[in-house]
């Protein structure tokens, strides 16, 4: 299977900033990838490379099989879907016109405008103009505007801002519809825990630079951050903060019913065989590191170099 | 149905639904018909005048309308939709700017286009009925070269608007811009001309042919041409009463200064970055 997008050393420079440097990156048919990053840390820019909007400065880039700024963009661009991250659609037209005439441009079926906004949930505000709708109807409006012919290739920039939290869920029921038709989604969130259950792997950008790429499970093992574990009970005349005989063990929070452990991954049964093993001890909860933990964690040294730099100056 | 049309028929309906086609018209008639049945007033008279005083008053009146109301149409139309970020989204589309930038510029042309036909239209058909002593042909005949020319004049500053919008990154600037470009060809230009007729102490052969230099003095020789009684009130283009510029001629200068804008905004609109 011919993967849907594939760069090598992709760099865009602009004058004296680079604002992506040498990325590798190849995403299969049918994949959930989150781009995460702060922001200039190349998200956009990754974006506007693989939509063809901009040319890269040095390395290879192919998405659907053919470069995105050469002859081969006209067939690409019937089969991509693109939500800006800022977008505010003609406000004097009615979300049907706008989203018609977005269908008309790509040359589909136009009887997908009413189906698309049924499907967003705008359908009953089809007619009246995009001036009356909400932040979150315009964010829908968007949506539907991105799903219109069916893309292969779906990218989606900031794609829940302005949702509110059922929104927020029935925009990732429909990623994850797509995903089963095989349409590749590429997406950047800030909110990383609504995110987390729906993308395969994720793609942490700082700087320009690739700092980590992998699925959740494949980022924990390579972070090999602690877990939380949490237990509840009631335990009179119980040290808890002393008596684990390993340094991977770390009490962090403890009262007279209450406990909170950061256990390395390597001594997470050690932890629990002592838990198990007090009487008392009526519940207990594991709880691996979230995605925000590990987004922190793989961006915590470029934040950091990049404000000492910052102090320092030109020397 | 090709890009640039889909894009021509979404300004068109912007352009209703804003009531832009609308307001041009009603504005355009109000006055009309005001300066056909006030034309004699200067004279101390009421009621219709002649043909000729009327459509020169007309033109004097287009002259300073029309490039205004092009400016405030057009002056937006990539700066805007860049601001609003629609732009971004329709160069992911199978489009390509050229189209965008035709597309809109036949759909402002063909609301500036509607909308004068309309008004100066409506001014025409209240005459013929109202006034005395007017040959319908001549009435038909002047009134079609006026009209003709004066969509041909805004036109001339749509893609002026279009040249500043793709020049600039704010919506505040391109405003900014047109207002100054308005200023520059229907009022700074003549002034100017003025001052160096009055220095030019013999010769001045070639002072006629700088006329050609601005669109809008190209429209009032257009309007002028034929009325000899006319030339009179015509300000500064009355110099060119002893040169033989023919109303075709001019007719395909207007051509050229619509298709030299245009071009050079498409050209950077090409190169515009993302």
């Amino acid at each position: 299977m011919n993967p849907v997008i594939e760069c090598h050393g992709l760099t865009k420079r602009h004058g004296e900033l680079t604002r992506l440097d040498s990325l590798d990156l190849t995403v299969q048919e049918g994949e959930v990838l989150a781009l995460l990053g702060h922001n200039g840390a190349g998200k956009t820019t990754s974006m506007k490379l693989i939509l063809g909007l901009i040319s890269p400065s040095a390395g290879t880039l192919e998405v659907l099989g053919g470069a995105p700024d050469g002859a081969h963009a006209e067939i690409l661009r019937r089969h991509l879907g693109y939500l800006p991250e800022n977008v505010s659609f003609y406000e004097q037209l009615s979300g049907r016109e706008v989203l018609d005439y977005f269908a008309r441009l790509k040359r589909i079926d136009r009887r997908q405008v009413d189906v698309l906004l049924e499907k967003v949930g705008l359908g009953h505000a089809a007619k009246r103009r995009v001036k009356t709708y909400s932040k979150g109807m315009r964010q829908r409006l968007g949506l539907a505007q991105a799903l219109l012919g069916e893309p292969r290739l779906l990218l989606l920039d900031e794609p829940t801002t302005g949702l509110d939290p059922a929104a927020t869920r029935d925009f990732y029921e429909t990623v994850r519809e797509l995903r089963e038709r095989g349409c590749t989604v590429l997406l950047s969130s800030h909110v990383l825990p609504g995110v987390e259950p729906y993308i395969d792997r994720a793609l942490i950008l700082g700087a320009g630079r690739r700092l980590a790429l992998g699925s959740l499970e494949e980022l924990r093992r390579e972070a090999s951050l602690p877990l939380t574990i949490r237990a509840k009970g009631r335990w009179p005349g119980i040290d808890w903060s002393a008596g684990w005989d390993d340094t991977r063990i770390a009490p962090r929070y403890l009262n007279g019913s209450a406990l909170e452990l950061g256990v390395h991954p390597s001594a997470k049964m050690s932890a629990l065989r002592r838990l198990t093993g007090t009487p008392g001890v009526e519940d207990i909860d594991v709880l691996p590191p979230t995605l925000e933990h590990l987004y922190a964690h793989f961006s915590a040294p470029v934040a950091a170099a990049s404000s000492t730099s910052d102090q320092r100056g030109t020397p | 149905m090709n890009t640039t049309f889909i894009v021509a028929r979404k300004e068109f309906q912007d352009g209703l639904r804003n009531r832009w086609v609308l307001a041009i018209a009603l504005i355009l008639a109000a006055l009309a018909v005001g300066i056909a049945w006030f034309g004699a007033a200067a004279s101390g008279g009421m009621g219709f005048t002649s043909l000729a005083t009327t459509v020169v008053s007309l033109s004097t009146l287009a002259v300073f309308l029309i490039p205004l109301i092009a400016l405030l149409l057009a002056y937006d139309a990539v700066v805007g939709e860049q601001e609003s970020g629609t732009l971004l989204l329709l160069l992911t589309y199978p489009l390509s700017r050229t189209s965008l930038l035709l597309g809109k510029f036949l759909g402002h042309g063909l609301i500036l286009g509607a909308a004068t036909a309309l008004g100066f239209g409506i001014a025409g058909v209240v005459i013929a009925f109202a006034a005395d002593g007017v040959v319908l042909g001549d009435l038909i005949a002047s009134l079609g070269l006026l009209i003709l020319s004066s969509v041909l004049l805004g036109w001339v500053f749509i893609a002026f608007a279009y040249l500043i919008s793709v020049w600039v990154t704010e919506k505040a600037r391109a405003a900014g811009l047109a207002l100054g470009v308005w200023f520059l060809f229907v009022l700074v230009f003549d002034l100017g001309l003025l001052a160096l007729l009055v220095s030019v102490q013999s010769g001045g052969d070639w002072l006629p042919w700088l006329l050609l230099l601005n669109p809008t003095d190209g429209f009032r020789l257009i309007n002028m041409v034929g009325f000899e009684s006319a030339q009179a009130y015509t300000g500064v283009t009355a110099i060119a009463q002893n040169t033989a510029f023919h109303a075709g001629w001019l007719l395909l200068i207007l051509v050229g200064w619509i298709v030299a804008p245009l071009g050079l905004a498409i050209l950077r609109f090409r190169h515009h970055s993302a």
